[in-house]
């Protein structure tokens, strides 16, 4: 029911928006749940596991009852507080959790079956028989609980990540808040002043009183516009603050466009990471419920949100308001709501000694004990020392008292204390480094006490920053003593709720102590209190308090659980933004990316970058037909491969070679200049980390290669050894795998094509294998490098990477006129295996210089990194798996890698098992599968006999046990 | 008091009077057989199996803070036995099989869902090395299937199959993996004990290991000395604490590994799924969470909370995969402290030099679904003198030795490489 | 979390790469036992409280920093240059 002339609505914008398919008319400025109350809609929501009715019963973020699910179809978004939802034309908002219909929820049963589900049922029962758990009992629970639901199709909205940075972080903009930033703004310091509400001003807006002389929320009003002129200040408003991280970082997630019918391509949500030299947290605090009998009906609120609503939305909760205080504040409800013209029924104040403090029924010493009406509340019953009443209500007003909003200062282990004047936990300094806390966050819950420790805590602020603070007015506003006489369960039988959203009640602690369950965090972990949306906000003190009682003990001594972040619930998509899609990593794209795409290539993921997999030609349909051919035509005649993604790593100075000599196993100190040499690179565990080639470009210039996948740990790893091991090495190195477009050239004819492309004709001389050097192409000069990975006669040419498209084109089209052509990684991997090389396929962390044969290279002569530890006996002898090259040679001529290798004849069991496939492929070399594998004992074993076993793809394959190198073992070829 | 439906009707329609404490909280007594130090997963399974296989009971169990309070009741509750190096796999299997009849075992519903777990990769490469995995499995007679990208489809048809940033080739199905209610593991371990003589002691920290000619004696604890024959380590994300009160050094370093809830949604995650090309894994509780979890901070830690840069990782790799997780909201995010081991394999083991002293840690960022298998070995070890044979392979000195180190993730085994 | 880089100043912790305790400076010799070794590269004190580990600046300047650092509050007490941390140990 809307209030004449009140609040700080829109009056002159009509806005219509939906809940559950019907239209709810508010105006511009109302929150769903401001709406639905001023249209009398006492019923929005169930309860989680008993399907209670529920109404609104906060006015803010920390809403325990009222979430509902705005939008549908993809945008669909559940459990959105419906006191936060700003309205809008067109607005869809449907409640949750409740099957048919919200009024007829056929789950409410579960309310019947009470005695039966109380805390921790199950644990106890489901157990049989066993099969029904995952196919009758946990499907049931399952369609039971949840609350909203997703819509199961991809998030279609966008979202968005930020950085800020500060020199003070102003968390709250009530009264505090803004003290707090009008103080540093004025002083010049950068200020940003961040509130989860859609305008400043915190309980300014919400309550009646003035200050400085003026309304409280003329006031906030004047205060924003002051700080909304300084170029020193960023004023966030709908941004929440969620978490305070190392080193002044916090988190905090601003609703940007969830209150627009029409986002104008802004996106949804986005989340800042703000980096502050200081903070000031003015977060206020929460009132908190008071447990009894049906405390959960609709109709049943916060006093403060009471006055929310009446005040800044002109609605009146209730036309005839009880209210249920055990403090001071829930007089000034009482009178604000008689100031608006709302019957107050009465005021039922715990206390007897209660302060006569306005023109209003009231009664001292007394409870309220029960609540009638299931949909909408229609009375409640309180207890005195001489029997119950009951008044006729239709909305009843509760406070419990205020529990500080010292969330953010726990989120790094720091404890809150309890104040046993106030009857709350409040915060101690330094828990958040660089972090003041001011005002209701801290227990000081007066107006002018909020004004003023926010001006003081910015005081200080600016002293730390080494700025002056100058003098500082604190505007007048009331002062008023918080009297606060602790009532936390009103006792009775029936059930009385303390955490509303995961329906945990007053009963199920106290049978949770009864079991055992006596540390708050086994209560909380047992009865599932504090778990639930609200994390607690509503429940965890009273929740505590009642375990305190029920153990005997004091609530300091029982303690508290953690509050962790997020503050407030944040979404996937807004922390996860910018990686839907293809947004996870980077793409890196070769210079010959385009000419491969265009030549019909599928190109294939290698690390971040993309690379071709074949190039089909015409007539081809497989794969295997198209890498066949290319494999043939790199041995019969020449092929072209961008190999740009493998790391370059360009490294100088006077000790460049010792350093070599240290980082491989091998020795490049004997590397003649004008010459490449094959390098492997141990971790410091002895294990291989990576292989390459390293050419000397000059008697202090080296140019390495990595393999693709390593190229960034092995550069890392160089800066170490040179940094952290040997500093006093004349070194320095630098990647530059991004500057060179290399491309292999491989074949009995790649010299022939070299040479219709370079300005000089090279040959054997000039470049002999494993001889490198710099050619010039067109005037451009590159760098050649006589290498090969196929086992041909092959080259590697780069240049800089402007040049890399072009120098590709043309050398495939050169190729194609000599019946060769481009290949791809298909082919790359065949000709490799056939060959005898590895890959990390092989070298795949586990492996050592022993195990792929190359133990000898590890030079006896001079230390490296990862010799000690590979000469522990465990990476040495018989039981290492070795590895071995496999063909097939019964019925099934089929290899698969990933398979196990066994004894033939043997069971294919763990015990049994020798050995694993790496590297497979089909020669068309050798008219045969061939493979690589890692077998125990395995080059003893050379000319035996064994079982591939795979399993998962059915084949298992009689093989024979080879050396590795199965195409040219001589190595004729690439001397060609 | 036995559990179980019958019991439950009868309490309810009684008022819910007669329920009893699941454990007795018992107060030290100056010397027992044995001492476990550390009242989490491990330690308590370690008492139950002491008590239940090997019949003895004269055996505390010290919890500095609260039972369970330790990384059992703060991870992602994945159970499964996908190992694929010889030691793992024997181990998880066994774990798994003990999962599998825990309920049974304990009378306790400890919810263990084995709704199925996928792993999925996305690439050849990774398909092979999944393979090779699949393989192990079968031939340690648990179950594993290849699925290509339509089978995962068939299964998970709300992934994103359009991303071509690490596209989905496939992935390895683990239909006996799933997940289980992790705090009442400990409870059910918990009662389980209790009800067989060991005494569970709540806030009660050891301070000092007593160790005499080599022989260890009992702990000095914040409540009076204990005199004990055998002590038992099994403080996970803290032995490197307790093993210096016996003068050793460990190969752990203690890492923060972060985990995230949302609030409860109708049910539409119904397995459990890992991505291939970034950590990230999830499944939804039977309250509605999607629980899911990622990688290490990287960083040693104990403050048992972790920063943006990880979250926010997890989070995008979510939004790669499974775009239709945007809107689930995250309602908290936790902290636990991982025994990371150079080779991410756990340590069952005598404290070589010391008498009577023994240790189980190094689980690294997969103890939960190990709980079973490895009180049930570490039990058989203080029982026994000997290792069981399933963990025969976790041993200290495999890092001096070189022998038998399990490297699964083959990233090789130095510490921070995992 | 940040960490001041001798060389940048204060960055986010996501422009740098971890690798652990900064005992890795002390190489043993080669010849040194098994023991030294296993010790080196496995066993480590991993203190609940402060610690000196290694982190390199990979996504600026590609220093490699020893980090004096609480493991239980996060606090960072000290950034220095890894190479001069060895020059000077040497």
């Amino acid at each position: 029911m809307r209030i004449a002339d009140k609040g700080l609505v829109d009056r002159t914008q009509r806005v219509t928006f939906t809940f559950d398919g019907q239209p709810v008319h508010g105006y511009a400025g109302d929150t769903v749940a401001s709406a639905l109350l001023a249209s009398d809609v006492k019923l929005v929501a169930r309860s989680f596991k008993y399907h209670r009715p529920r109404g609104v019963m906060g006015a803010g973020s920390e809403e325990a009852n009222a979430l509902i699910t705005v939008g549908s179809g993809a945008q669909q978004d559940p459990n959105i507080r419906a006191t936060q939802q700003e309205i809008f034309a067109g607005l869809e908002t449907r409640s949750q959790n409740r099957w048919p219909t919200l009024d007829v929820d056929l789950l409410a049963a579960n309310d019947f079956a009470a005695p039966f589900l109380g805390a921790g049922f199950y644990y106890k029962t489901f157990m049989w028989p066993k099969a029904f758990w995952e196919k009758i009992y946990e499907p049931v629970i399952r369609r039971a609980a949840g609350l909203g639901a997703l819509s199961r199709q991809h998030n279609p909205d966008s979202y968005e990540k930020a950085f800020a940075f500060c020199d003070l972080l102003v968390i709250g903009a009530g009264p505090s808040g803004l003290m707090a930033a009008l103080t540093a703004a004025r002083a010049g310091a950068e200020v940003i002043l961040a509130d989860e509400d859609s305008i400043m001003g915190g309980r300014l807006n919400g309550d009646a009183g003035d200050v400085g002389g003026m309304g409280g929320a003329d006031w906030a009003a004047k205060a924003v516009d002051e700080l909304e002129a300084m170029p020193n200040v960023r004023l966030m408003t709908r941004t929440t603050v969620t978490g305070a991280y190392d080193q002044g970082t916090f988190g905090a997630i601003e609703r940007v466009s969830h209150h627009l019918a029409n986002a104008g391509g802004r996106p949804k949500e986005c989340f800042w990471r703000i980096v502050a030299k200081r903070s000031v947290l003015c977060a206020g605090a929460i009132e908190r419920p008071i447990a009894f009998e049906n405390n959960d009906r609709p109709g049943i609120m916060m006093a403060s949100a009471v006055r929310t609503y009446v005040n800044r939305y002109g609605v009146a909760p209730g036309k005839a308001v009880t209210v249920f205080t055990n403090n001071d504040s829930g007089h000034q409800t009482a009178r604000e709501l008689i100031a608006a013209g709302v019957h107050v029924a009465m005021v039922i104040d715990s206390r007897r000694d209660a302060p006569d403090s306005g023109d209003y029924p009231m009664v001292k010493g007394a409870e309220v004990c029960n609540a009638g009406g299931r949909k909408a509340l229609e009375s409640v019953t309180y207890r005195t020392m001489i029997g119950e009443e009951k008044v006729a209500t239709d909305c009843l007003a509760v406070s419990g008292g205020w529990n500080p909003s010292v969330h953010l200062t726990c989120h790094m282990n720091g404890r809150p204390v309890w104040r046993e004047d106030i009857q709350s936990f409040v915060p101690t300094d330094g828990m958040i480094p660089g972090m003041t806390t001011a005002g209701a966050c801290q227990g000081s819950f007066s107006t002018h006490a909020a004004l003023r420790e926010g001006a003081a805590a910015a005081g200080a602020a600016l002293e730390a920053l080494g700025m002056d603070a100058g003098a500082i007015e604190v505007p007048a506003a009331e002062d008023a003593p918080y009297n606060v006489t602790p009532l936390w369960a009103v006792g009775g039988k029936g059930r009385a709720w303390l955490d509303f959203q995961n329906d945990v009640t007053v009963k199920d602690v106290k049978q949770a102590a009864k079991e055992n369950f006596r540390s708050v965090e086994h209560m909380k972990r047992y009865t599932t209190q504090g778990m639930s949306p609200d994390q607690g906000k509503n429940s965890n003190v009273g929740a505590l308090a009642v375990l305190a009682d029920a153990t005997g003990r004091g609530i300091p001594e029982t303690g508290t659980t953690t509050f962790r972040p997020p503050f407030v619930p944040v979404s996937i998509a807004a922390l996860g933004a910018g990686a839907q899609g293809d947004g996870f990593a980077p793409q890196r794209f070769t210079t010959s990316h385009k000419a491969s795409v265009d030549a019909g290539a599928p190109m294939i993921e290698a690390g971040l970058w993309y690379r071709p997999s074949y190039y089909p030609a015409a007539g081809e349909t497989t794969w295997r037909q198209s890498c066949d051919r290319e494999v043939t035509m790199v041995r019969e005649a020449v092929g072209v491969c961008d190999v740009s993604t493998l790391g370059k790593i360009d490294i100088q100075g006077a000790d460049a070679a010792e350093f070599l000599d240290f980082v491989y196993c091998n020795m490049f100190s004997t590397l003649k200049v004008g010459r490449v040499r094959y390098g492997l690179m141990l971790r410091e565990d002895g294990t291989v980390m990576d292989d390459g080639t390293t050419a000397r470009w000059g008697e202090s210039h080296f140019v390495m290669t990595t393999t693709t996948a390593a190229a960034g740990p092995v550069m890392r790893h160089l800066e170490y050894v040179h940094q952290c091991l040997r500093p006093e090495l004349d070194v320095a190195m630098i990647s530059t795998t991004e500057q060179w477009a290399q491309f292999a050239v491989a074949g009995p004819k790649s010299r022939e094509l070299l040479n219709t492309l370079v300005d000089e004709d090279i040959d054997n001389d000039s470049f002999p294998f494993m001889g490198c050097g710099e050619i010039t192409v067109q005037g451009i000069k590159g760098r050649l490098f006589r290498i090969s990975f196929s086992g041909e006669h092959a080259y590697e040419i780069a240049v800089p990477a402007r040049y890399g498209e072009s120098l590709y084109r043309m050398m495939v089209a050169k190729a194609a006129t000599m019946g060769g052509g481009a290949y791809g990684m298909e082919a790359l991997n065949v000709l490799r295996i056939e060959k005898g090389f590895i890959t990390h396929a092989e070298i795949h962390g586990r492996t050592t210089a022993f195990d792929v044969g190359m133990g000898r290279m590890v030079s006896a002569k001079k230390d490296c990194v990862g010799k000690t530890m590979s000469e522990r006996p465990g990476l040495h002898g018989d039981e290492r798996e070795q590895l071995v090259g496999l063909k097939p040679v019964g019925p099934v001529k089929q290899l698969t890698a990933g398979a196990h290798l066994f004894d033939v004849g043997a069971e294919p069991t763990r015990e049994n098992e020798l050995g694993y496939t790496t590297s497979v492929g089909f020669s068309p070399t050798m008219q045969s599968f061939l493979g690589f594998g890692f077998l125990r004992n395995g080059r003893a074993r050379h000319g035996d006999e064994v079982m591939m076993v795979d399993h998962l793809r059915g084949v298992t394959t009689r093989c024979e046990v080879c050396d590795p190198v199965f195409f040219d073992p001589e190595g004729g070829r690439v001397r060609g | 008091m036995r559990f179980s439906g019958l019991k439950v009707l009868a309490e309810g329609l009684s008022g819910n009077k007669g329920w009893t404490a699941h454990w007795r909280d018992a107060q030290p007594k100056p010397e027992y057989d044995m001492v476990i130090i550390g009242g989490g997963g491990h330690g308590l399974s370690t008492a139950y199996y002491l008590a239940k296989n090997h019949g003895m009971t004269d055996i505390a169990v010290l919890e500095k803070g609260y039972l369970g309070g330790g990384n059992v009741g703060r991870n992602t509750t994945i159970v499964r036995a996908n190992y694929f190096l010889q030691g793992n796999s024997e181990f998880y299997s066994h774990s798994l099989k003990l999962w599998e009849g825990l309920e049974e075992d304990l009378n306790y519903n400890v919810m263990h869902s084995q709704r199925g777990l996928i792993n999925l990769f996305h690439s050849d490469g990774q398909r092979d090395a999944f393979a090779r995995r699949g393989n192990m499995m079968i031939n340690q007679g648990d179950d594993a299937v290849l699925l290509d990208r339509e089978g995962v489809r068939k299964h998970l048809p709300y992934l994103d199959f359009d991303q071509t940033r690490f596209p989905i080739y496939g992935g390895l199905y683990h239909p006996r993996g799933g997940t289980a209610r992790h705090d009442a593991v400990a409870w059910g371990y918990a009662r389980g004990a209790s009800d067989r003589g060991v005494d569970l002691v709540q806030n009660c920290e050891v301070t000092g290991i007593d160790i005499e000619g080599g022989v260890v004696k009992g702990v000095q604890t914040s409540r009076g000395p204990i005199r004990a024959k055998k002590v038992g380590i099994i403080t996970a994300g803290r032995s490197g604490l307790v093993a210096a009160m016996a003068g050793r050094r460990l190969p752990i370093e203690s890492h923060v590994l972060q985990a995230f809830v949302t609030e409860g949604l109708k049910p539409v995650i119904d397995h459990v799924i890992s991505f291939g090309m970034g950590h990230f894994y999830i499944s939804q509780s039977d309250k509605g969470g999607l629980v899911f979890g990622g990688d290490l901070d990287f960083y040693a830690s104990y403050a048992q909370r972790g920063n943006l840069p990880m979250k926010e990782h997890v989070m995008e790799a979510g939004m790669t995969l499974m775009p239709m997780i945007g809107k689930a909201k995250v309602l908290r995010s936790w902290g636990g402290s991982m025994d990371m081991t150079p080779d991410g394999s756990p340590i069952i083991d005598k404290m070589e030099g010391i008498e009577g002293l023994f240790i189980d840690c190094g689980w690294n960022y997969g103890g939960f679904k190990a709980v079973p298998a490895s009180g049930w070995s570490m039990a058989h070890l203080m029982a026994t003198d000997q290792h069981h044979d399933v963990a025969a392979k976790f041993r200290l000195d495999r890092f001096r030795t070189g022998v038998g180190i399990m490297d699964e993730e083959g990233t090789g085994s130095q510490h921070n490489l995992h | 979390m940040r960490l001041t880089c001798p060389n940048c100043g204060e960055r986010d912790r996501r422009e740098f790469y971890y690798v652990g305790d900064a005992v890795a400076l002390q190489r043993p010799d080669a010849d040194a036992s098994d023991v030294v070794w296993d010790d080196y590269v496995h066993n480590r004190d991993n203190p609940a409280g402060v610690t000196r580990d290694l982190w390199y600046h990979e996504g600026g300047c590609g220093a490699w920093i020893v980090v004096t650092r609480n493991t239980v509050t996060h606090e960072v007490l000290g950034c220095e240059l890894a190479s001069k941390v060895k020059e000077a140990s040497a």
